[in-house]
């Protein structure tokens, strides 16, 4: 079975290249079944090939298979072929193991997604280019793996291309990556320049002659190779961005495998880190030790529920420089394992939750879900213990290992190196214990009013008002108007009246100047009749319109009580809308609800439309890979029991790879013991600590979640205001420099094209087509002479 | 070794290297036959000729003994013989490949792209280009050479100045006078050359061959004589400062235009420095190795920093073309087996990579009439399948191992390391600066929002994709299996090696033994030895090894140099 070794990265190979033919046709599920069989069918290989090598004695264990000869040029020759040794199976083994549950989860979780087929063709490329960097015997090899799955998580983080964010965060994940990637390069040429060969089998051999400089610069580099995909400082930037990709990535890819390949490289390379100086392993230790207390620091602040598992993740790995460091090999490996499992578990468990809540990241927004989604929150609480190191769950064991030997690794720091660990053990307990009670306990606050709704519906609200205020004081306005005329229409009429008085009364004098029976006395009287029909009309029109002006008086009156009245009300509303509660933007909000009040009618539709969402426990597909990671997380502690050497499993099984440098541990069982307790104690307070702060609200979270550590104590802004500001004015004043100064002097050419540009409008038929005529009539005679002779 | 020999074997079997000439100058000829009311045939015409000369191109790559590093497929015609001309054609590891790409690219180029305008005298200069380049990749008689070295640039010159974009007069022009002005002085050189060396070869000659075994010229008038063929060559590659006609051109030319540009054009430059330079000259080239690694390093980052800056897609290829010249020209000045195979190596995966890169800019500006980057984004909703070939080839291009790039960026920089450390280290930045200044590109093109023209952009064509494919197979295929090419390139470049220990006394094969300490102290002691080393032969205790070798070597030397002629010549019996 071991002669099929080469099936185990060429299953998801093919898985790939099937999928990218037929990938878009096979669609939904189909594509992701085909991905999940061709992974499981390399697991199940991976399994035969233990099977094989268990049943070998020591030296038996470590085999070379060469494929065929990949690139040869003089003395140096790199084969495609696969190193079979306990390190890399048990790499394979965990890489396959858990790739298959992510591809069998992703089923459910890409479901619906238009690039559903896609998903797959890279997640299959992925797993196929992390078993060559594990299994290749070279170290170009390897780095094809490398720079391979660098590619995929490029691909993946950038998934969802449209939004800007995730396009970036793949871009920076890729070259942050070819900065350590650099020191790969280097690291491999000198080992060349040294050895005459950079396959695994010489250099491992043969490492003690290299001299102790030269092993030293070797170190440094592959540790700055390993410090970029292993999310190291000062190049951990990029992994918390990573995120951006959809989860079953982030657990497969930035959580339990890629990410965990810097270690695998510096493990591999053990012989030579024991030729190194001691300060080059000192140096990773420490950088190991500060990433864990680092990370954990802005784990603790974090919001965002993939955020915190994503600083959680730089921090273990953190524990891995640690371990390989202090030359614990073992311990390294071992916890890369648990973290594996618990790690995805706690990823595939957050996905879920995101799943169920609709594409909810933000944890002030969960809470109680434990009832709504009994088998994520079970299973991520079996991942929580773990990785809190409570017993007997495997975080416990693997992690306890790692201060063991830090606490032994007396040349390199002290106990400092301990000392970090376990302050780091205790903030993890307290971060991962917040993200189990902001998520899974207390309140549930998914359907709470989000700031930004309530803000909307305050708008809403005192926007209403306005809009009455807004047609009270037009209608007075309309009012006023109206008795302003009805005021003119009073003074006009009563003109009338005294004009109509006047005619009367020159109508009565002359009727009385008149006499009875005289000619035109009859039409006199008409007039005078006339004229006093007129007078009482218009007296009767000038009641009236003072009538009219007294009752638009009074609705005057009346409006411009209205007025103030609703003056007074939107004064109340919006201070009443400024009392409204909003959820604390900083601080996690536990206990109290926030009640929108008055406002809730006016929340918008999305708040409504989240009343009638039920977060929902996930499909099948989704909780089974959870299931099964859970039991893994809880009982893998037993691969590397500490009470006989009998139980050393994975020592014993690691030793052929590991060339006797392991770091032999000097502690008496007394001391292993009380290191274990103090361990499990400094837990034990940190959870309960947690429990206090975030469930029974004894202390105010604001004091802990301080600014600096929810913005990652500003490292990435620095980056990014170095590479905008002087970084990018050096490129462009290069770019400046080139198209100015380089091209203006070199020989003053362009000049002069320009220049003679006037003499060459005369010259250049002249000049360009008489040379081009000159050569290609000679080179036709040249040719013509020479092709006869030639056929002769 | 008499050229009757070689003319007697070769004249039995077809004379399959003057055909591959020939083919592409009676197709042009025919195209100009071509009555106007016929012109559509022109690219059907230009694609039948094209793919016959790429056809036999794969009968000489089927038929070239990979064992042999000597040349192969000679074709030699005495000329004016008392001056030493020759009609002197062959193929051997160095040149095949390059021979084969232009027998690809030709035709992958005709397929792919389209003239807007007067397509007839359009593929007439692309097949008469096709010709020079042909030739100048196989001639091994140093004014043959030069002939159709000058030849090549007037079809280009016309191809930019008729059919390019915007500027394409000037650019035109300034591609001209830059490239012709180079190669003016190299004429000069090649005339010394053979004139001063007259007495050594027997009378003069122009052939390569006898000139690189037995001229000996004294080391100022080689470095003079090389020093014109250089600057010739650097012009071309181009190395940095003269490769600022390079963004122009390219960007101007038709899409074609700078698939040959960049795919061939800019190889005659590399290819003349080894075959003409380190070849005839291989001590003046050992002694000023630390010049043009300098110039090398800088071309690779300071190309690569330059592209970063670029908003027009199409320049921001050229400048990257800057920087993957630059790796080459680093191989080459290393002066060892991996760094001069890793340059043969990469010269061909260039071609692939940068004229597939060309092709899809070129699809991208006739779809959207712009090539500024801020006008594009989010290309790949719209266009997903362009979006994934551009991916792969990009990839490519940054030197992602398992795809053709890496093969020989990882060869030249091994092999530099071993020569040079220090350059290595600081060209090894580059890959940094390369995955930056694509995928920055990438981004901006297409990812993000697609809005406007961009979101209804249309995806490739059936007939699209299959023109492109030959060049995404091979950037896979020669990733992930370069082997078979490696092997035809490694013998020869065994054999260039041998010629320069030969005739450099003093290139012990141990020199890179000494620069394998690999401290850092000793990285800077070794580059400093080195250099002083090469300036002054002999004086300090050091050398007192050495300089016996020397002797020794100068006993031999008669005897191994004819020796050296007479398998070189021979080879084609």
């Amino acid at each position: 079975m071991i002669d099929l070794a080469w099936l185990i990265p060429a299953f998801p190979l093919a898985g790939f290249a099937l999928l990218v033919l037929f990938g878009r046709r096979l669609g939904e599920p189909g594509a992701g079944w085909v991905a999940t069989v061709a992974s499981a069918a390399s697991f199940a290989t991976t399994v035969a090939v233990f099977a094989d090598l268990v049943g070998m004695e020591g030296e038996e264990r470590f085999r070379v298979q060469t494929l065929f000869t990949w690139i040869a040029a003089g003395s140096f020759e790199v084969d495609a072929g696969l190193l079979i040794d306990p390190l890399s199976i048990t790499m394979a083994l965990f890489i396959t193991g858990v790739g298959t549950l992510i591809h069998l989860y992703s089923i459910g979780y890409m479901h619906g997604d238009p690039k559903f087929s896609k998903f797959f063709i890279y997640l299959n490329l992925f797993v196929a280019s992390m078993l060559l960097l594990i299994l290749g015997d070279n170290l170009a090899l390897t780095f094809l793996g490398w720079e391979g799955v660098g590619a995929c998580s490029y691909f993946l983080i950038s998934f969802w291309f449209s939004d800007e964010a995730n396009a970036s965060a793949g871009k920076k994940a890729f070259v942050t990556n070819r900065i350590g990637d650099f020191g790969f390069m280097v690291a491999t040429f000198v080992l060349f320049t040294s050895l005459g060969s950079i396959n695994y089998d010489d250099i491992l051999t043969r490492a003690d002659e290299l001299s102790t400089q030269t092993a030293t610069i070797v170190v440094v580099l592959f540790m700055l190779a390993a410090a970029g995909k292993s999310a190291q400082l000062p190049l951990y930037v990029w992994l918390p961005d990573a995120m951006a990709g959809p989860t079953p990535v982030s657990a497969l890819i930035h959580a339990a495998t890629m990410v965990t390949s810097g270690v695998f490289l510096l493990t591999r390379l053990n012989p030579v880190l024991a030729e190194a100086e001691l300060w080059s392993r000192g140096l990773i230790a420490w950088i190991g030790a500060l990433t864990a207390l680092f990370a954990a620091t802005i784990a603790v602040a974090q919001t965002d529920i993939k955020k915190v598992l994503a600083y959680s993740t730089v921090s273990q790995l953190g524990y891995l420089f640690l371990a390989v460091g202090v030359g614990g090999f073992v311990p390294a490996i071992f916890h890369m394992v648990t973290h594996a499992f618990f790690k995805a578990l706690l990823f595939l468990g957050s996905g879920s939750v995101i799943h169920g809540l609709h594409d909810e990241q933000d944890m002030r927004r969960m809470g109680g879900l434990r009832s709504l989604m009994p088998v994520t929150a079970f299973t991520f609480i079996i991942g929580w213990l773990a990785i809190a190191g409570v017993p007997p769950f495997s975080g416990f064991w693997s992690k306890d290992e790692i201060l063991l030997f830090a606490w032994n690794a007396d040349g390199i720091g002290g106990k400092g190196l301990w000392a970090v660990g376990l302050v780091t053990a205790m903030l993890t307990a307290f971060y991962m214990t917040r993200q189990v009670i902001l998520t899974f306990f207390g309140r549930t606050r998914f359907f709470d009013p989000t700031a930004a709704e309530i803000d909307a519906a305050a708008s809403g609200r005192v926007g209403e008002v306005e809009a009455e205020m807004l047609a009270v004081t037009e209608a007075r306005m309309a009012a006023v108007a109206a008795l302003e005329k009805a005021a003119t229409d009073v003074v006009k009429r009563s003109d009338a009246v005294s004009k109509a008085k006047t005619v009367l009364v020159e109508a009565t004098a002359a009727v009385g100047a008149s006499t009875d029976g005289a000619e035109g006395h009859d039409k006199l009287v008409k007039a005078f009749d006339r004229a006093v029909k007129a007078v009482n009309k218009s007296e009767a029109a000038v009641v009236k319109a003072e009538n009219a002006a007294a009752a638009a008086e009074v609705e005057v009156d009346q409006l411009t009580a209205q007025v103030t009245a609703t003056e007074a009300r939107l004064s109340d509303v919006t201070d009443e809308v400024g009392r409204a509660p909003r959820p604390a933007a900083h601080v996690t909000a536990v206990t109290e609800a926030t009640d929108a009040g008055p406002l809730v009618e006016y929340l918008p539709e999305s708040y409504h439309r989240r009343q009638d969402q039920h977060p929902h426990e996930s499909p099948a597909t989704m909780t089974l890979p959870l299931v099964v990671l859970a039991v893994l997380a809880a009982v893998a502690g037993g691969l590397n029991l500490p009470f006989t050497k009998d139980l050393h499993f994975l020592e014993h099984w690691l030793e052929p790879s590991l060339f006797g440098n392991e770091a032999k541990v000097a502690a008496t069982a007394g001391t292993k013991w009380i290191l274990g307790v103090v361990a499990v104690a400094v837990g034990a307070v940190a959870i309960v600590a947690a429990f206090g702060v975030y469930l029974r609200g004894r202390a105010d979270p604001a004091q802990i979640e301080r600014r600096v550590l929810a913005d990652g104590w500003y490292v990435d802004e620095s980056y990014a205001g170095f590479m905008g500001g002087p970084g990018r004015r050096l490129f462009e004043g290069l770019s400046w420099f080139d198209r100015t100064i380089v091209d203006g002097i070199v020989g003053g050419v362009a000049r002069s094209v320009t220049v003679a540009g006037q003499s060459l409008r005369v010259l250049q038929p002249g000049f360009v087509r008489s040379y081009a005529l000159g050569i290609g009539l000679g080179s036709v005679l040249v040719m013509a002479w020479f092709v006869g002779r030639l056929f002769q | 070794m008499s050229t009757t020999t070689v003319l007697a074997a070769e004249a039995a079997t077809f004379p399959v290297l003057p055909a591959l000439i020939v083919i592409p100058v009676v197709t042009a000829v025919i195209i100009g036959l071509l009555p106007a009311s016929r012109a559509d045939y022109s690219k059907l015409a230009a694609l039948i000729g094209s793919s016959i000369a790429g056809i036999l191109t794969v009968y000489v790559l089927w038929n070239f003994d990979a064992a042999d590093g000597g040349l192969q497929f000679v074709s030699q015609q005495s000329w004016v013989g008392d001056l030493g001309l020759s009609w002197f054609l062959a193929v051997d590891g160095i040149s095949l490949f390059l021979v084969v790409l232009t027998g690809l690219l030709f035709p992958v180029a005709i397929v792919t792209t389209e003239p807007h305008h007067d397509p007839k005298p359009y593929y007439l200069w692309l097949m008469l280009l096709m010709a020079g380049s042909f030739g100048a990749f196989l001639a091994l008689d140093l004014l043959l050479f030069f002939l159709f070295f000058e030849i090549v640039l007037v079809p280009m010159y016309f191809l930019i100045g008729g059919w390019g974009h915007g500027n394409r007069v000037y650019a035109a022009m300034k591609f001209f006078l830059y490239t012709m002005a180079a190669s003016a002085l190299m004429l000069v050189g090649i005339v010394a050359l053979v004139f001063l060396a007259r007495d050594d070869t027997g009378g003069p000659t122009f052939n390569v061959v006898t000139l690189a075994s037995q001229h000996r010229l004294s080391s100022t008038a080689a470095l003079l004589v090389f020093a014109s063929f250089a600057l010739a060559f650097a012009v071309k590659v181009p190395v940095f400062p003269v490769h600022t006609w390079l963004p122009d051109a390219h960007t101007e030319a038709p899409t074609a235009g700078s698939v040959i540009l960049a795919g061939v054009m800019l190889k005659l430059g590399t290819y003349g420095l080894i075959r003409f330079g380190l070849f005839l000259f291989p001590a003046t080239v050992r002694d000023l190795a630390p010049v043009f690694l300098t110039l090398g390093v800088i071309g690779i980052v300071y190309g690569a920093a330059v592209a970063t800056m670029q908003r027009d897609l199409k320049r921001l290829v050229a400048y990257s073309s800057v920087a993957h010249m630059g790796f080459v020209v680093l191989g080459i000045f290393a002066i060892n087996s991996q760094g001069l195979t890793g340059s043969v190596v990469q010269m061909i995966n260039h071609g692939i990579s940068t004229g597939a890169l060309f092709i899809l800019v070129g699809w991208v500006y006739e779809r959207r009439h712009t090539r500024q980057i801020e006008a594009l984004g989010g290309l790949q909703s719209a266009a997903p399948v362009m979006a994934g070939v551009f991916t792969l080839v990009m990839l490519s291009s940054i030197g992602l191992p398992g795809l053709n790039g890496f093969v020989g960026e990882f060869l030249i920089l091994l092999g530099t390391f071993s020569a040079a450390p220090w350059w290595a280290v600081v060209a090894a930045t580059g890959v940094i600066l390369a995955a930056l200044y694509l995928l920055w590109a990438y981004q901006r093109s297409f990812h993000g929002p697609a809005e406007g023209d961009n979101a209804t952009m249309e995806d490739l064509r059936l007939t699209e994709l299959f023109g492109i494919a030959p060049l995404l197979i091979l950037i896979v295929f020669l990733g992930v299996y370069p082997k078979p090419m490696i092997d035809r390139i490694e013998p020869t470049v065994d054999v260039l090696i041998e010629h320069v220990e030969d005739r450099v006394p003093d290139f012990a094969e141990d020199e890179p033994d000494r620069l394998r300490r690999a401290g850092t102290d000793g990285l800077i002691d070794a580059a400093n030895e080195a250099h002083s080393e090469t300036e002054e032969h002999g004086g300090t205790e050091d050398h007192g090894e050495t300089e016996t070798e020397a002797e020794d070597h100068g006993e031999t030397d008669a005897s191994s140099e004819t020796e050296a002629g007479g398998t070189e010549a021979g080879e084609g019996e």
